[in-house]
């Protein structure tokens, strides 16, 4: 009996320990989205979490990329829109328009993307500084992530919640 | 070391309360020297900091104290008279006794902080004025580790309940220390002849109740040790008594006997014995906060309900769902209320410094003051409290300064050589209302503007223009002083400006009312909490803002022609003030997509000493709101204080009035022109009119579009009311017209063309009814909503061509 309890706590650890050693190297899970025709990412940790549209109560004297604020279960966060934050019209909302709600610290706000993509694992080396030229947009490209077929712009987290105006 | 914090944090409260007091009695004592009762409050207020601090080694504090014990003994035994003069050194020995104090609260230790040596030399000096150099050279340098000997001489039965207390609480201090010099001779030997088994426990072992019961016992025992030893004291006592007045001076703090002597007073206690906990303000701030969130819950529930109400009126469920929900927002109220009142402090925390300083500065200024305090109890909350006193300071000095004339000068008037400064405070509502009032001079208007023109802060045209009640306010603006010399007191032109933003800061309300030769009245009105606000919540377009109705004064209706015009701003004449208008829409960019209704509402906003007046649509009502901060990223917008959550969960901005007020002073109205903004893009082919088509019918929509097919214009389905209103509202296309069926699901064509009216920029656009309803009241309803024209079905496609075409002036011919 014993023996057979030791065979499968063996058999776990040995289990647990297999994708261990496959992952040394650090890995950075990513969210994918979209804002207008490019991808971006923000790491998973520094979501808190991602949801659907809900009303919101504009702020004036903002500028207009801040749309306002709304309600998210009793607390009151900013909500700011990621296309006019980088230039491009106002989103329009549909049905995949999301709200994602990101934390830094005590900072917490909504952004609006256009649409989810898909959650990645990305290897730290994987990720390239920021090119050069981009670092002027106040340092709001963390760096780029290459992958397989595509780049990824990883946004940094505490920049986006940065105020700038 | 535990215990000894313990101790010496007990002693610091205790201090810092009676020192309160003291100073107040001592104002008081200068006006009567003669009430032995006030005489002797002060001198057990000396006395107890000097024993206590001489138990805890701290030796400045007791060569202060002892001293002053000393003078004031002696005046206690009528052999010193209160001069002014003794009194001013008597009160600078008291400020230094509270910078020790807190200086031993800051560092634990009352070394190095302050030069005592120079009061005490004046106090000495003023002892042996007097009494020729009887006084001790330099007493109380070692302060004395074992009381006992003291405590024997005292009598139990002579003294109060507050005296008992404050023995008990030697005693035990007492017996802690013998306690643990016991404990090192214990270990060593049983050595405790003479000493009952019980006196033998140790007070740290104790639980509350032993301790308790210790102190009955120890105090029974001193009764009657007491009651012994007053029979054989008696005799030697009264022998001591003619001579110890002088003697008793001699007499250096160390040695046991001194202390005894002049023990008929240790403590000054409440005395009401209220049970008290001391609570960190921290947790009573977390407590509030939980409140806030029920207070959300509750507005929510509230609002919940009356849907619910109106869906399934008549229901039996509904009657007990009434009762739960009223019954849940009484408690809450009242637990609001509970809460609320656990911070509230009495007013008379911070009135009491305010005597001392009034006699200060009028001996300082030579002038004859008499400051009457009412309404010290009023209770304010705690971090009003906090904010409150410099804004007083400030005010007062100004009165006193500035506001009361010299004695020879009040005489001359016909005046009391004596001026009074009344400080009041009493409720009002939710205020709190705090009113400055002295019989001094009174306010020049005319002398104010001149000196404002003179320093420019005001233009010759403002003071022109200016009332008088206007002009007092200046006294608010930074850098304006009226005195004429800079003293030592006021004159620096700040002092002012501070009131005003302290005030503002509180949401507070400054009036000012003068009498040239009479007096000024300064009052002041403010909110008794921060965190929960009654607000007043009004809309302006699709928008909704809450106006804390502390800043609101009053509301009117008024319509747009009762709006006057002056220099571009516009004015309201309100009864026989004209005060300024202003738009919340302007102040907030609020897209006007509505025009303004028959009436607007103004509402009229106060805050510190200004006015205006705020358009609004409508007033929706009133509401407690709850603030909650915007956070980091969107701290500080201008004219927006936070933001609360409604019943509906929607969020609402608070707007902070202060910066309102600074906001309405740079906006012009921008009303008039409203109509140039839609701009009309060219229209070069047919193909650049964009007609919307209204119909749920599909078949419908087909033939509209065919008929219309020969104009060549662009045509827009929607397929019901709603749809057509988002679209139109949605602003990616300009529709030149729209053909409108009227029977449609979810919004008919007349609600339809109602919506699309209310909205400024479709106030021209045709709206085509096409229709199967021919009768004269359906066409009547048509064109009461605001149809353009009115087609009924059937009709021909030309016809239907043609009114589109007139309707966008198109012509017809030309593309055919």
């Amino acid at each position: 009996m014993s023996n057979q309890l030791e065979q499968v706590l063996k058999k776990q650890q040995q289990q647990q320990k297999a994708p261990e050693e496959g992952e040394i190297e650090n890995v950075v899970q990513l969210v994918g989205f979209m804002v207008g025709d490019e991808e971006f990412a923000v790491p998973i940790l520094g979501i808190q979490e991602i949801i659907k549209p809900i009303e919101y109560t504009r702020t004036p004297k903002t500028p207009p990329y801040v749309l306002g604020v709304f309600n998210l279960r009793g607390s009151v966060l900013p909500l700011i829109d990621l296309r006019m934050k980088f230039g491009l019209s106002r989103s329009k909302e549909n049905e995949d328009t999301r709200y994602m709600v990101i934390k830094h610290n005590e900072e917490v706000a909504g952004f609006v993307i256009d649409r989810l993509t898909q959650a990645t694992r990305i290897k730290e080396s994987a990720i390239d500084p920021a090119p050069e030229t981009l670092n002027d947009e106040q340092n709001m490209i963390y760096g780029v992530g290459k992958q397989k077929d595509k780049l990824i712009s990883i946004l940094n987290v505490k920049a986006l919640l940065k105020r700038d105006f | 070391m535990d215990e000894f914090q313990e101790i010496l944090e007990d002693f610091l409260v205790e201090a810092f309360e009676m020192i309160e007091q003291l100073d107040n009695d001592l104002i008081e004592l200068e006006n009567s020297p003669d009430d032995l009762d006030l005489l002797n409050r002060i001198f057990r207020v000396a006395h107890t900091i000097k024993g206590s601090s001489s138990f805890l080694n701290f030796d400045v504090l007791t060569h202060l104290t002892h001293h002053m014990e000393d003078v004031l003994n002696k005046a206690r035994k009528g052999e010193l008279s209160i001069t002014p003069d003794v009194m001013d050194v008597v009160l600078e020995s008291t400020d230094k006794m509270k910078g020790l104090l807190e200086h031993i609260r800051e560092t634990g230790s009352d070394e190095g902080a302050i030069d005592v040596a120079p009061t005490v030399k004046r106090l000495e000096a003023i002892l042996t004025g007097g009494e020729v150099s009887e006084e001790p050279s330099a007493p109380a340098e070692t302060p004395e580790p074992e009381p006992e000997p003291e405590a024997e001489e005292k009598d139990l039965s002579e003294m109060s309940e507050e005296e008992v207390d404050a023995e008990i609480e030697r005693l035990l201090a007492q017996r802690q220390e013998e306690d643990r010099q016991r404990r090192e001779a214990k270990k060593t030997a049983e050595t405790a002849a003479g000493i009952q088994e019980s006196e033998e426990k140790d007070l740290s072992e104790m639980s509350e109740e032993e301790v308790e019961a210790e102190i009955e016992r120890l105090l029974a025992q001193r009764q009657e040790e007491d009651r012994q030893r007053r029979e054989a004291k008696k005799a030697q006592q009264e022998k001591e008594a003619a001579v110890l007045p002088a003697k008793e001076e001699k007499a250096p703090a160390s040695k046991p006997q001194k202390k005894a002597e002049s023990k008929p007073a240790p403590k000054e206690r409440k005395t009401t014995v209220e049970q008290t906990i001391r609570v960190d303000v921290k947790r009573l701030d977390d407590l509030m906060n939980l409140i806030g969130e029920l207070v959300l819950g509750k507005n929510r529930l509230l609002k919940i309900y009356d849907d619910v109400e109106e869906r399934y009126e008549g229901e039996q469920f509904l009657e007990e769902l009434n009762q739960v929900v009223s019954s849940v927002s009484l408690v809450t109220t009242d637990l609001q209320i509970a809460v609320m009142k656990t911070r509230m402090l009495p007013i008379g925390k911070v009135f009491n410094k305010f005597p001392r300083m009034v006699r200060d500065l009028s001996r300082e200024l030579h002038k004859e003051i008499d400051l009457i305090i009412s309404g010290e109890e009023t209770e304010l909350d705690k971090s009003i409290v906090e904010e409150i006193g410099d804004p007083l300071v400030h005010i007062i000095r100004n009165s006193c300064d500035h506001g009361i004339e010299q004695p020879q000068e009040r005489i001359e008037k016909g005046k009391p050589a004596k001026g009074t400064v009344q400080l009041k405070a009493y409720n009002e509502g939710n205020h709190i209302i705090i009113e400055i009032v002295d019989d001094g001079k009174g306010l020049d208007a005319d002398m104010l503007k001149m000196k404002a023109m003179e320093k420019g802060l005001i233009s010759e045209k403002e003071a022109d223009q200016m009332s008088d009640k206007e002009a007092y306010m200046l006294i608010f603006k930074p850098g304006f002083s009226t005195a004429a010399q800079v003293t030592n007191v006021s004159g620096r032109g700040v002092g002012m400006d501070v009131v005003r933003s302290n005030i503002e800061k509180l949401n507070g309300i400054i009036e000012i009312d003068s009498e040239v030769g009479v007096g000024t009245t300064l009052k002041l009105k403010i909110p008794l909490t921060l965190a929960i606000i009654q607000s007043l919540l009004v809309s302006v377009q699709e928008e909704y803002y809450a106006i804390p109705l502390a800043s609101v004064l009053e509301t009117v209706r008024i319509t747009p022609d009762e709006i006057q015009s002056v220099e571009g701003r516009s004015v309201l004449r309100l009864r026989d003030e004209v005060l300024s208008l202003v738009h919340l829409a302007d102040l907030f960019d609020v897209e006007r997509v509505f025009s303004m209704g028959e009436h607007a509402y103004v509402v009229i906003i106060g805050i510190a000493e200004t006015k205006i007046g705020l358009i609004v649509d409508s007033l929706i009502g009133q509401e407690e709101v709850v603030i909650k901060s915007l956070g980091e990223y969107l701290k500080g917008i201008e004219g927006i204080a936070g933001a609360t959550i409604r019943g509906d969960g929607r969020v609402t901005l608070i707007v902070d009035v202060g910066a309102l007020m600074d906001m309405a002073k740079n906006v012009k109205s921008s009303m008039q022109n409203l109509e140039d903004t839609a701009s009309k893009s060219e229209k070069n082919s047919p193909a650049d009119y964009n007609i919307l088509v209204v119909d749920d019918s599909n078949t419908d929509r087909a033939i509209m579009k065919k008929a219309l097919e020969p104009l060549g214009v662009s045509i827009t389905e929607a397929t019901n009311g709603v749809e057509a209103l988002n679209l139109m509202k949605d602003g990616s296309k300009s529709f030149d017209a729209a053909l409108v069926d009227i029977e449609m699901p979810r919004m008919d064509g007349y609600t339809l063309a109602g919506e699309i009216r209310k909205f400024n920029k479709f106030k021209m656009v045709p709206l085509i009814a096409v229709t199967s309803r021919t009768s004269r009241s359906d066409r009547m309803r048509g064109v009461e909503v605001g149809m353009t024209e009115y087609i009924t079905k059937p009709y021909t496609p030309e016809y239907l061509m043609n009114v589109v075409a007139r309707n966008i002036n198109l012509n017809v011919e030309q593309t055919s």
